[in-house]
Protein backbone atom coordinates (compact mmCIF):
# COMPACT_ATOMS: atom_id res chain seq x y z
CA UNK A 1 0.00 0.00 0.00
CA UNK A 2 2.75 2.53 0.67
CA UNK A 3 3.81 1.82 -2.58
CA UNK A 4 0.44 2.79 -4.74
CA UNK A 5 0.24 6.10 -1.56
CA UNK A 6 4.03 7.11 -3.33
CA UNK A 7 3.41 6.41 -6.39
CA UNK A 8 -0.13 8.64 -6.22
CA UNK A 9 1.73 11.67 -4.26
CA UNK A 10 4.51 11.17 -7.24
CA UNK A 11 2.31 11.35 -9.90
CA UNK A 12 0.29 14.35 -8.51
CA UNK A 13 -2.68 12.13 -8.74
CA UNK A 14 -3.65 13.01 -4.85
CA UNK A 15 -6.97 13.06 -4.78
CA UNK A 16 -7.05 9.65 -5.08
CA UNK A 17 -5.66 8.85 -1.58
CA UNK A 18 -8.51 8.10 -0.13
CA UNK A 19 -9.58 6.01 -2.67
CA UNK A 20 -6.59 3.85 -2.05
CA UNK A 21 -7.17 4.07 2.00
CA UNK A 22 -10.87 3.15 2.02
CA UNK A 23 -10.24 -0.16 -0.33
CA UNK A 24 -7.17 -1.26 1.63
CA UNK A 25 -9.10 -0.51 4.89
CA UNK A 26 -12.01 -2.86 3.59
CA UNK A 27 -9.63 -5.65 2.59
CA UNK A 28 -7.98 -5.31 6.00
CA UNK A 29 -11.41 -5.45 7.35
CA UNK A 30 -11.82 -9.18 5.21
CA UNK A 31 -8.75 -9.97 6.25
CA UNK A 32 -9.22 -9.47 10.05
CA UNK A 33 -13.37 -11.17 9.90
CA UNK A 34 -11.80 -14.41 8.12
CA UNK A 35 -9.01 -14.48 10.06
CA UNK A 36 -11.12 -14.07 13.45
CA UNK A 37 -13.28 -16.62 12.43
CA UNK A 38 -10.15 -19.51 11.88
CA UNK A 39 -8.98 -18.54 14.81
CA UNK A 40 -12.05 -18.91 16.67
CA UNK A 41 -12.45 -22.87 15.15
CA UNK A 42 -8.99 -22.93 15.79
CA UNK A 43 -9.09 -22.75 19.61
CA UNK A 44 -12.41 -25.14 19.40
CA UNK A 45 -10.31 -27.68 17.60
CA UNK A 46 -7.68 -27.22 20.66
CA UNK A 47 -10.72 -27.75 22.98
CA UNK A 48 -11.61 -31.00 21.32
CA UNK A 49 -8.29 -32.81 22.10
CA UNK A 50 -8.80 -31.90 25.74
CA UNK A 51 -12.50 -32.49 25.86
CA UNK A 52 -13.24 -35.65 23.93
CA UNK A 53 -9.99 -37.22 23.18
CA UNK A 54 -7.13 -38.04 20.52
CA UNK A 55 -9.86 -39.53 17.88
CA UNK A 56 -12.65 -37.20 16.54
CA UNK A 57 -15.56 -38.54 15.78
CA UNK A 58 -16.45 -38.77 12.03
CA UNK A 59 -19.17 -36.00 12.17
CA UNK A 60 -17.10 -33.67 13.86
CA UNK A 61 -14.08 -34.73 11.08
CA UNK A 62 -16.48 -33.91 8.17
CA UNK A 63 -16.84 -30.38 9.02
CA UNK A 64 -13.24 -29.76 9.29
CA UNK A 65 -10.83 -28.67 6.92
CA UNK A 66 -7.73 -30.17 5.68
CA UNK A 67 -5.70 -27.66 7.18
CA UNK A 68 -7.38 -28.03 10.49
CA UNK A 69 -6.86 -31.36 10.67
CA UNK A 70 -3.59 -31.37 9.75
CA UNK A 71 -3.18 -28.61 12.82
CA UNK A 72 -5.22 -31.22 15.16
CA UNK A 73 -2.24 -33.44 13.99
CA UNK A 74 0.23 -31.71 15.14
CA UNK A 75 -0.93 -30.61 18.26
CA UNK A 76 -2.09 -34.22 19.13
CA UNK A 77 1.64 -34.78 18.51
CA UNK A 78 3.26 -32.00 20.43
CA UNK A 79 0.98 -32.61 23.24
CA UNK A 80 2.54 -36.36 23.38
CA UNK A 81 5.71 -35.55 23.34
CA UNK A 82 5.02 -32.89 26.03
CA UNK A 83 3.43 -35.34 27.80
CA UNK A 84 6.09 -37.75 27.51
CA UNK A 85 8.76 -35.30 29.35
CA UNK A 86 7.39 -35.76 31.91
CA UNK A 87 6.97 -37.75 35.53
CA UNK A 88 10.20 -39.91 34.75
CA UNK A 89 9.94 -42.88 32.26
CA UNK A 90 6.33 -43.56 31.62
CA UNK A 91 5.31 -40.00 31.18
CA UNK A 92 2.48 -38.46 32.26
CA UNK A 93 -0.80 -38.42 30.88
CA UNK A 94 -2.57 -34.54 31.71
CA UNK A 95 -5.50 -35.06 29.60
CA UNK A 96 -6.93 -37.32 32.69
CA UNK A 97 -7.81 -36.54 36.70
CA UNK A 98 -8.80 -32.98 35.25
CA UNK A 99 -11.24 -33.01 38.53
CA UNK A 100 -9.89 -34.31 41.71
CA UNK A 101 -10.19 -37.96 41.97
CA UNK A 102 -11.84 -38.38 45.47
CA UNK A 103 -11.81 -42.88 44.72
CA UNK A 104 -10.13 -45.13 42.61
CA UNK A 105 -14.11 -47.20 41.29
CA UNK A 106 -16.75 -45.28 40.47
CA UNK A 107 -20.16 -45.77 40.12
CA UNK A 108 -21.56 -45.00 36.56
CA UNK A 109 -24.53 -45.59 34.21
CA UNK A 110 -24.29 -46.30 30.56
CA UNK A 111 -26.32 -43.39 28.48
CA UNK A 112 -26.31 -45.43 24.77
CA UNK A 113 -25.28 -49.09 23.55
CA UNK A 114 -21.62 -48.83 23.41
CA UNK A 115 -20.64 -52.51 23.06
CA UNK A 116 -17.91 -54.63 24.82
CA UNK A 117 -15.73 -53.01 27.19
CA UNK A 118 -12.73 -54.63 28.52
CA UNK A 119 -11.39 -53.46 31.78
CA UNK A 120 -7.54 -53.99 33.49
CA UNK A 121 -7.71 -57.45 34.74
CA UNK A 122 -8.91 -59.09 31.59
CA UNK A 123 -13.37 -58.56 32.64
CA UNK A 124 -15.12 -57.75 29.44
CA UNK A 125 -18.10 -55.70 30.05
CA UNK A 126 -21.34 -55.01 27.87
CA UNK A 127 -22.01 -51.43 28.00
CA UNK A 128 -25.81 -51.71 26.99
CA UNK A 129 -28.55 -48.62 27.61
CA UNK A 130 -29.17 -47.72 31.36
CA UNK A 131 -26.97 -49.92 32.90
CA UNK A 132 -25.13 -49.71 36.09
CA UNK A 133 -21.58 -50.47 36.64
CA UNK A 134 -18.74 -50.01 38.96
CA UNK A 135 -15.83 -49.48 37.28
CA UNK A 136 -12.20 -48.10 37.97
CA UNK A 137 -12.31 -44.48 37.32
CA UNK A 138 -9.35 -44.18 34.95
CA UNK A 139 -10.85 -46.77 32.66
CA UNK A 140 -14.46 -44.45 32.44
CA UNK A 141 -13.13 -41.16 32.02
CA UNK A 142 -12.96 -40.64 28.68
CA UNK A 143 -16.37 -42.41 28.35
CA UNK A 144 -17.62 -39.83 30.34
CA UNK A 145 -16.62 -36.78 28.70
CA UNK A 146 -17.33 -38.45 25.53
CA UNK A 147 -21.16 -38.42 27.06
CA UNK A 148 -21.34 -42.55 26.23
CA UNK A 149 -21.34 -43.04 30.21
CA UNK A 150 -22.84 -41.29 33.11
CA UNK A 151 -21.04 -40.84 36.41
CA UNK A 152 -23.74 -41.49 39.11
CA UNK A 153 -23.31 -40.11 42.94
CA UNK A 154 -25.70 -41.54 44.90
CA UNK B 1 2.37 -9.75 15.40
CA UNK B 2 -1.71 -9.84 14.82
CA UNK B 3 -1.92 -12.93 16.84
CA UNK B 4 -0.18 -11.86 19.95
CA UNK B 5 -2.84 -8.94 20.06
CA UNK B 6 -5.18 -11.67 19.83
CA UNK B 7 -4.63 -12.62 23.15
CA UNK B 8 -4.58 -9.80 25.19
CA UNK B 9 -7.96 -7.98 23.41
CA UNK B 10 -9.53 -11.13 22.47
CA UNK B 11 -11.41 -9.89 18.99
CA UNK B 12 -13.72 -6.89 20.49
CA UNK B 13 -12.41 -4.65 17.31
CA UNK B 14 -13.35 -7.18 15.41
CA UNK B 15 -16.61 -7.80 16.80
CA UNK B 16 -18.08 -4.63 17.48
CA UNK B 17 -18.82 -2.54 14.74
CA UNK B 18 -20.41 0.73 15.67
CA UNK B 19 -21.78 3.36 13.21
CA UNK B 20 -20.54 7.26 13.84
CA UNK B 21 -21.77 10.44 12.22
CA UNK B 22 -18.46 11.88 10.48
CA UNK B 23 -18.27 15.78 8.56
CA UNK B 24 -16.53 14.52 5.32
CA UNK B 25 -13.95 16.85 3.68
CA UNK B 26 -12.82 17.40 0.60
CA UNK B 27 -13.16 13.43 -0.36
CA UNK B 28 -13.92 11.76 -3.53
CA UNK B 29 -14.62 8.30 -2.47
CA UNK B 30 -15.00 5.87 -5.72
CA UNK B 31 -18.41 4.41 -4.59
CA UNK B 32 -17.51 0.91 -3.31
CA UNK B 33 -19.25 -0.87 -0.88
CA UNK B 34 -17.98 -1.19 2.51
CA UNK B 35 -17.45 -4.57 2.34
CA UNK B 36 -15.64 -4.18 -0.06
CA UNK B 37 -17.04 -5.86 -3.29
CA UNK B 38 -16.34 -3.14 -6.02
CA UNK B 39 -19.57 -1.03 -7.08
CA UNK B 40 -17.01 0.95 -9.68
CA UNK B 41 -19.22 4.22 -9.89
CA UNK B 42 -17.38 7.31 -9.56
CA UNK B 43 -19.90 9.13 -6.46
CA UNK B 44 -18.57 12.89 -6.04
CA UNK B 45 -18.04 13.63 -1.69
CA UNK B 46 -18.51 16.81 -1.52
CA UNK B 47 -17.50 18.72 1.00
CA UNK B 48 -18.99 19.20 4.40
CA UNK B 49 -21.02 16.23 3.52
CA UNK B 50 -21.95 14.30 6.68
CA UNK B 51 -22.53 10.21 6.49
CA UNK B 52 -22.35 7.33 8.84
CA UNK B 53 -19.26 5.10 8.72
CA UNK B 54 -17.76 2.06 10.64
CA UNK B 55 -15.36 2.40 12.93
CA UNK B 56 -12.76 0.85 10.93
CA UNK B 57 -13.02 2.29 8.06
CA UNK B 58 -12.87 6.10 10.15
CA UNK B 59 -9.90 4.67 11.36
CA UNK B 60 -8.48 3.82 7.71
CA UNK B 61 -9.17 6.87 6.34
CA UNK B 62 -8.47 9.22 8.92
CA UNK B 63 -5.31 11.38 8.63
CA UNK B 64 -3.55 13.52 11.09
CA UNK B 65 -3.32 16.67 8.76
CA UNK B 66 -7.01 16.37 8.38
CA UNK B 67 -7.41 16.27 4.78
CA UNK B 68 -9.95 13.85 4.48
CA UNK B 69 -12.40 13.62 7.20
CA UNK B 70 -13.15 15.04 11.05
CA UNK B 71 -15.25 12.69 13.64
CA UNK B 72 -17.90 14.04 15.58
CA UNK B 73 -18.18 12.49 19.06
CA UNK B 74 -20.90 10.48 20.00
CA UNK B 75 -22.30 12.82 22.94
CA UNK B 76 -21.74 9.80 25.62
CA UNK B 77 -18.40 11.43 25.80
CA UNK B 78 -18.98 14.74 25.54
CA UNK B 79 -19.10 17.37 27.76
CA UNK B 80 -22.74 17.08 29.52
CA UNK B 81 -22.08 13.37 30.13
CA UNK B 82 -18.71 13.66 31.18
CA UNK B 83 -20.36 15.90 34.28
CA UNK B 84 -22.99 13.06 34.41
CA UNK B 85 -20.81 10.46 35.12
CA UNK B 86 -18.20 12.05 37.10
CA UNK B 87 -21.36 13.12 39.41
CA UNK B 88 -22.21 9.33 39.89
CA UNK B 89 -21.26 6.75 37.59
CA UNK B 90 -22.98 3.64 39.21
CA UNK B 91 -26.34 5.32 38.72
CA UNK B 92 -26.18 5.34 34.58
CA UNK B 93 -27.26 3.18 32.09
CA UNK B 94 -24.31 2.07 30.25
CA UNK B 95 -26.12 -0.84 27.80
CA UNK B 96 -28.42 1.80 26.61
CA UNK B 97 -25.75 4.78 25.98
CA UNK B 98 -24.15 2.60 23.40
CA UNK B 99 -23.28 -1.25 24.89
CA UNK B 100 -19.36 -0.73 23.85
CA UNK B 101 -18.97 2.28 26.06
CA UNK B 102 -15.27 1.12 27.54
CA UNK B 103 -14.37 -0.14 24.27
CA UNK B 104 -15.77 2.75 21.94
CA UNK B 105 -14.32 5.03 23.85
CA UNK B 106 -10.81 3.90 23.74
CA UNK B 107 -11.16 4.24 20.08
CA UNK B 108 -12.38 7.43 19.81
CA UNK B 109 -9.23 8.75 21.47
CA UNK B 110 -7.43 7.37 18.33
CA UNK B 111 -9.22 10.32 16.50
CA UNK B 112 -7.41 13.42 17.98
CA UNK B 113 -10.15 15.54 19.54
CA UNK B 114 -8.65 18.58 21.50
CA UNK B 115 -11.11 16.77 24.68
CA UNK B 116 -9.15 13.25 24.33
CA UNK B 117 -7.54 13.64 27.99
CA UNK B 118 -11.05 14.16 29.65
CA UNK B 119 -12.37 11.65 27.74
CA UNK B 120 -9.58 9.00 28.70
CA UNK B 121 -9.89 10.44 32.52
CA UNK B 122 -13.91 10.27 32.38
CA UNK B 123 -14.09 6.48 31.20
CA UNK B 124 -11.10 5.42 33.57
CA UNK B 125 -12.90 6.91 36.63
CA UNK B 126 -16.56 5.30 35.38
CA UNK B 127 -15.01 2.30 34.83
CA UNK B 128 -13.41 2.59 38.76
CA UNK B 129 -16.70 3.59 39.88
CA UNK B 130 -18.92 0.70 38.56
CA UNK B 131 -16.27 -2.19 39.16
CA UNK B 132 -17.06 -2.34 42.62
CA UNK B 133 -20.69 -2.58 42.31
CA UNK B 134 -20.31 -5.37 39.02
CA UNK B 135 -18.01 -7.13 41.38
CA UNK B 136 -19.76 -7.33 44.73
CA UNK B 137 -23.15 -8.24 42.80
CA UNK B 138 -21.41 -10.97 40.66
CA UNK B 139 -19.98 -13.05 44.11
CA UNK B 140 -23.88 -12.87 45.95
CA UNK B 141 -25.87 -13.87 43.23
CA UNK B 142 -26.16 -17.70 43.51
CA UNK B 143 -28.30 -19.54 41.22
CA UNK B 144 -30.98 -16.34 41.16
CA UNK B 145 -32.33 -14.57 38.00
CA UNK B 146 -29.17 -12.23 37.46
CA UNK B 147 -31.18 -9.94 34.53
CA UNK B 148 -32.16 -6.95 37.06
CA UNK B 149 -28.21 -6.72 38.41
CA UNK B 150 -26.99 -6.99 34.76
CA UNK B 151 -29.22 -4.69 32.17
CA UNK B 152 -27.87 -1.62 32.61
CA UNK B 153 -23.71 -2.88 32.36
CA UNK B 154 -22.11 -2.75 28.92
CA UNK B 155 -20.56 -5.48 27.68
CA UNK B 156 -16.64 -4.94 29.31
CA UNK B 157 -18.80 -4.99 32.44
CA UNK B 158 -21.16 -7.88 31.87
CA UNK B 159 -18.11 -9.96 30.44
CA UNK B 160 -16.45 -9.44 33.78
CA UNK B 161 -19.73 -10.17 35.97
CA UNK B 162 -19.93 -13.30 34.19
CA UNK B 163 -16.32 -14.17 35.10
CA UNK B 164 -17.36 -13.56 38.83
CA UNK B 165 -20.42 -15.84 38.26
CA UNK B 166 -18.27 -18.46 36.96
CA UNK B 167 -16.18 -18.54 39.90
CA UNK B 168 -18.91 -18.14 42.57
CA UNK B 169 -20.28 -21.20 40.81
CA UNK B 170 -17.31 -23.67 41.05
CA UNK B 171 -16.89 -21.84 44.44
CA UNK B 172 -20.40 -23.57 45.62
CA UNK B 173 -19.53 -26.93 43.46
CA UNK B 174 -16.61 -27.41 45.35
CA UNK B 175 -18.50 -27.04 48.96
CA UNK B 176 -21.12 -29.25 48.26
CA UNK B 177 -18.75 -31.62 47.11
CA UNK B 178 -19.19 -32.11 43.35
CA UNK B 179 -16.13 -30.70 42.12
CA UNK B 180 -15.01 -34.31 41.62
CA UNK B 181 -18.38 -35.20 39.79
CA UNK B 182 -16.97 -36.18 35.94
CA UNK B 183 -19.42 -34.58 33.30
CA UNK B 184 -19.78 -34.73 29.16
CA UNK B 185 -17.69 -31.95 27.61
CA UNK B 186 -20.02 -29.08 27.15
CA UNK B 187 -19.30 -29.84 23.13
CA UNK B 188 -20.74 -32.92 23.29
CA UNK B 189 -23.92 -31.74 24.79
CA UNK B 190 -24.46 -28.95 22.53
CA UNK B 191 -23.65 -31.07 19.48
CA UNK B 192 -26.26 -33.64 21.07
CA UNK B 193 -28.79 -30.71 21.26
CA UNK B 194 -28.00 -29.67 17.68
CA UNK B 195 -28.19 -32.91 16.40
CA UNK B 196 -31.99 -33.33 17.69
CA UNK B 197 -33.10 -29.72 16.88
CA UNK B 198 -31.83 -30.93 13.29
CA UNK B 199 -33.91 -34.36 13.34
CA UNK B 200 -36.85 -32.94 14.78
CA UNK B 201 -36.54 -29.85 12.00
Amino acid sequence: ISFCLNEAKTEGKSELIPSIKFRHSCLLRNQRCIAAYLYDRLLRIRALRWEYGSVLPTAIRFHMCAEEMEWFNQYKKSLATYMRSLGGEEGLDITQDMKPPKSLYIQVRCLKDHGEFEIDDGTVILLKKNSQHFLPRWKCEQLIRQGVLEHVIS
Amino acid sequence: MWWHRCSFVPLRPVYAEFELSLTAMGAKPSGRDVQGQSVCQRRPGSQGTKMEMPLWLAKGLYERKRRVLSVELPKVYREGWRTVFGADPIVVDLHKMGPYYYGLGSQMLHFDSPENPEIANTILQTFIGRFRRTMDSSQNAYNEDTSALVERLDCLERSLFKAGQSGLNSFQLWEKGRSSHLTASSLVINYRKRKMTDLQA
